[in-house]
């Protein structure tokens, strides 16, 4: 347990609830922000330097400016009056915490967990590329078809229907 | 003697961490390596405000600043001392926050701009072995920390609660998610051809000479195509004319820092410069050569020297820009990102394929030539079809 | 604890912190974000168990993260395409408000 670890992983947790318990929606989107890059702040102390800085081009980059964007686009930005959970949330919290401790005895027991760490892999993102273009071509090759029908499906979804507007 | 030139901050670098203890030296190395970076590049920052404010007065028919010189002398050095009291007034000034604003939100706007711009330079190789981080992942680290820019142009807009301020982030934000697209398409086709993401190694890519000619990609039909868009891209990420959208003072006063003043302001327009000079770097590194020499006869020349050579020239090209084009209308800003760009750029991504895969000779210049220009006239033809763009003609100013 | 324990933890929290938000809030935009958090918290166990475990080289962890941010972004873009055709049907985002299954 490095103090850096200790570090980030605070910051990755108190921005994570502070995204999901603020009143202010983009306040939380903001702390979703940190949340993010204390997220690939980790994956760069675990040596996933190609994933930390995809993670803060796609999400901070992308996802987070698109939620802000929503947010703004609803009419949400301002602080609500009324309340802002749930009917039942208390059964919400209940079930998380239940689910938390089952994950968190199930590490804690297993012994499937190795016990050393093991020196760190020296990956290069030409052994992802190689990787990506070999071995994973085909997910590869969905994911861009996923990608183009998700497009198209979001620009259709949120466009303006013609036929209304004229009646 | 030529080399030791060349190497002269590096090994100015490396004699002065010999001073910390050992277990001090990395720490003084980050050290050594960051703040001169950061001060070469702030003072830069102040020369250039002085050359724009001079070179719009030259374009526009008027002087520019020449009045302030050394201070508390008489030396006055064409006005080259102006950042001087500039600086000074922004440093003193009031610092006016909106009854209404989000105060913290409003605060960090402008530490969010400028931490990434910062944390770009890390990859920038301004000469050689003059790296800061050689990163594996090098480009795209300095796009990651782009995306960052985003953040701050709608923190700056939404916690300022000022219609004006909301329209320059939202014009912002549409403007640089939709340039970020052929921005980094382009320089995919570089990646492509060079095999790496590291900086350094794109630089060596381009380090050798064809007759007298230089390997830049500039050079190349792909290169030069994705130069242009590359360029045009990083004048729409940087926010400047004609794609000062975002801050139109004629339209919407002044955007997204609308409600800034003081040492905030001067944070922001900080920054901005910092931003431009960024990509311009990274363009150069992309496409004209790095630190290498244009010529063979004259690679005597320190490295940092040339990088710094083509980094200005940019920047007056930047500055001429400004001073010369009129502004886009928002809609044909979008048009011309989705419906010219972007085609283009990924046409550019075949064609740089394509270059790659016909080897060496005179047919692939011809292929290539004619993939690029072709949809380049087809592309423009079709947008320019039913426009009836004609002479202007002024209805009621006769 | 050993660090691959620690990183697990900080994971399942954050998957907690994820799904509770996202069954407790009434913004549909702040459930989105929820399930954006149990997306991350996904990929750190994966990126960690692929740091501390067997056969680093054969690059799935990492291969299974590039694809799971992908689709991330995919499902944040078509969740709020359908969050703003909502908005503009029923004036709103509460989802407890949204019930109707009809016009």
């Amino acid at each position: 347990m490095s103090p850096v670890f200790i570090i980030l992983a605070l910051v990755t947790l108190l921005s994570a609830s502070a995204a999901m318990s603020l009143r202010n929606l983009v306040h939380c989107s903001l702390s979703l922000v940190v949340t993010f890059a204390g997220l690939a702040a980790l994956y760069l102390q675990l040596h996933a330097q190609f994933v930390g800085f995809a993670q803060v081009l796609v999400y901070i980059g992308a996802v987070a400016i698109l939620i802000v964007f929503a947010i703004l686009l609803t009419r949400s930005g301002d602080t609500p009056n009324q309340v802002v959970l749930a009917p039942g949330w208390i059964a919400g919290i209940i079930i998380s915490a239940v689910v938390f401790a089952a994950l968190g005895w199930a590490v804690l027991n297993s012994n499937a967990i190795a016990k050393q760490t093991p020196a760190a892999p020296d990956v290069t993102v030409k052994n992802i590329g190689d990787a990506l273009m070999s071995k994973y071509v085909l997910p590869l090759e969905v994911m861009g078809l996923l990608l183009t029908a998700a497009m198209i499906g979001a620009v259709i979804i949120a466009m303006r229907d013609e036929h209304k507007e004229v009646k | 003697m030529v080399k030791s030139l060349d190497q002269l901050f590096v090994n100015l670098k490396h004699w002065a961490v010999g001073f910390f203890p050992d277990a001090w030296q990395p720490l003084g190395s980050a050290i050594l390596s960051i703040a001169p970076m950061v001060a070469v590049f702030g003072g830069l920052f102040a020369i250039i405000t002085i050359f724009e404010r001079k070179g719009l007065g030259r374009i526009q028919n008027r002087y520019g600043p020449n009045r302030v010189g050394i201070p508390f002398t008489d030396i006055r050095l064409c006005g080259f001392g102006q950042f001087i009291p500039d600086g000074i007034k922004a440093l003193i000034k009031e610092d006016v926050v909106p009854r209404a604003a989000d105060k913290v939100v409003h605060f960090l706007a402008p530490i969010v701009l400028l931490i990434p711009v910062l944390l770009a330079y890390a990859v920038l190789p301004i000469g050689r072995n003059m790296t800061i981080a050689d990163y594996d992942a090098g480009v795209l680290f300095f796009f990651a920390v782009g995306a960052a820019v985003e953040l701050s142009v709608f923190m700056a807009g939404w916690s300022s609660r000022n219609k004006y301020s909301l329209l320059g982030a939202m014009r912002g934000i549409a403007q640089m998610i939709s340039y970020e697209i052929p921005l980094i398409l382009s320089s995919v086709a570089v990646i492509m051809m060079v095999g790496s993401l590291k900086t350094v190694d794109i630089v060596a890519a381009q380090s050798t000479y064809n007759g007298l000619l230089p390997n830049w990609y500039v050079l190349t039909p792909w290169g030069f195509a994705g130069f242009i868009i590359f360029f045009i891209a990083s004048l729409a990420e940087s926010n400047r004319a004609p794609f000062d959208l975002p801050e139109a003072e004629s339209e919407i006063i002044a955007g997204y820092f609308t409600e800034y003043s003081g040492f905030k302001f001067a944070l922001f327009f900080l920054g901005e410069y910092l931003g431009m000079f960024a990509i311009s770097g990274l363009g150069i590194t992309l496409f004209l050569g790095g630190w290498n020499a244009p010529f063979p006869f004259l690679t005597w020349v320190p490295s940092y020297v040339w990088f710094f050579t083509k980094l200005t020239t940019l920047i007056f090209t930047f500055i001429w820009i400004r001073g010369t084009l009129p502004r886009l209308r928002m809609d044909q800003l979008m048009n011309f990102a989705w419906k010219f760009m972007i085609p283009m750029a990924l046409i550019n991504v075949v064609v740089a394929g394509i270059w790659h895969f016909m080897g060496p000779g005179l047919a692939r210049w011809i292929v290539c030539v004619l993939l690029v220009g072709g949809p380049y006239v087809l592309l423009g033809r079709g947008l320019m079809e039913n426009k009836h763009l004609g002479k202007r003609t002024y209805r009621f100013a006769d | 604890m050993t660090p691959l324990q620690g990183y697990l933890l900080l994971s399942a929290l954050l998957f907690a912190i994820g799904l509770a938000g996202a069954v407790t809030r009434r913004n549909a935009i702040l459930a989105l974000v929820g399930i954006e958090l149990m997306l991350n918290a996904a990929n750190l166990n994966f990126i960690a168990f692929w740091r501390f475990g067997p056969n680093p080289e054969a690059l799935t962890g990492v291969m299974f993260v590039i694809f799971s941010i992908a689709l991330a972004a995919a499902e944040a873009a078509v969740g709020l395409a359908l969050i703003i055709a909502i908005y503009r049907h029923y004036k709103t985002v509460n989802l407890d408000e949204v019930k109707n299954l009809k016009g």
